[in-house]
């Protein structure tokens, strides 16, 4: 039951994150995989740049997948892979892979972490354009 | 009250790194040593830093409110909007 928590600036292993959560306690294996997509907001994107504060990050990660154990008690097990540095159209930048007993709670513990990390998570993302680059959400 | 030559390392990330050219600034603790008060500090100095969404401070990898006393020995971190997924 301890989460497979990494950030890398390697290409995510898909499959080895999904592996990770095998178990035969488990009936459903759930995944959520973020790629980088081609506009934002209408305006064309070329690729992103991810920043992460990886002991925060990782900390942080661990309180999101805490608390995901504390709502869904029948959650198994959990792997959370998220990538930095610089990633190109299609490229995969987060995977989230939960295990429980059964559906329902694989849906919503799933979108439970990839929602909570998106509020939590010491990682940045700056998207570069054609004419220039932005950091994601830093401005109101 | 404070050591004057107590100082703190505060790291940078994201837009903060660029709005203050540099991954890691070290500057004498405000008093009282506070997230609060180092806000205020960082603020006066870097404007820009204003005008973010959110500005947060981490100590020791957890967030921490303004009342948050702040020692030497912390790791302290300004934390812009975060934006990962």
């Amino acid at each position: 039951m301890t989460p497979t928590l990494s950030i890398t600036d390697q290409p995510i292993d898909i499959a080895a994150a999904l592996a990770a959560v095998q178990t035969d306690a488990a009936g459903a294996v759930n995944s959520f995989i973020g790629t980088v997509r081609n506009q934002s907001g209408g305006r064309p994107v070329r690729r992103l740049h991810y920043e992460s504060y990886d002991s925060m990050a990782l900390t942080q990660l661990g309180h999101v997948v805490n608390q995901a154990y504390e709502k869904w008690p029948m959650l198994q097990e959990v792997a959370v892979v998220h990538r930095k540095g610089t990633l190109e159209l299609g490229d995969v930048a987060v995977v989230v892979a939960v295990a429980t007993p059964h559906r329902a709670e694989s849906f919503a513990a799933c979108q439970f972490i990839i929602d909570t990390l998106k509020q939590v998570v010491t990682i940045w993302k700056r998207e570069e354009y054609e004419d220039g680059t932005e950091w994601v959400a830093a401005h109101p | 009250m404070y050591a004057e030559d107590m100082s703190l390392k505060i790291a940078l990330f994201g837009i903060t790194r660029e709005i203050v050219g540099t991954s890691v600034i070290e500057l004498p603790a405000p008093a009282p040593a506070t997230v609060g008060a180092l806000l205020d500090e960082l603020r006066k100095q870097y404007p820009a830093l204003g005008e973010l969404r959110s500005c947060a401070v981490a100590v020791n990898n957890e967030y921490a409110r303004n009342d948050h006393p702040l020692h030497t020995v912390d790791e302290i971190a300004l934390i812009p909007p975060v934006a990962g997924g």
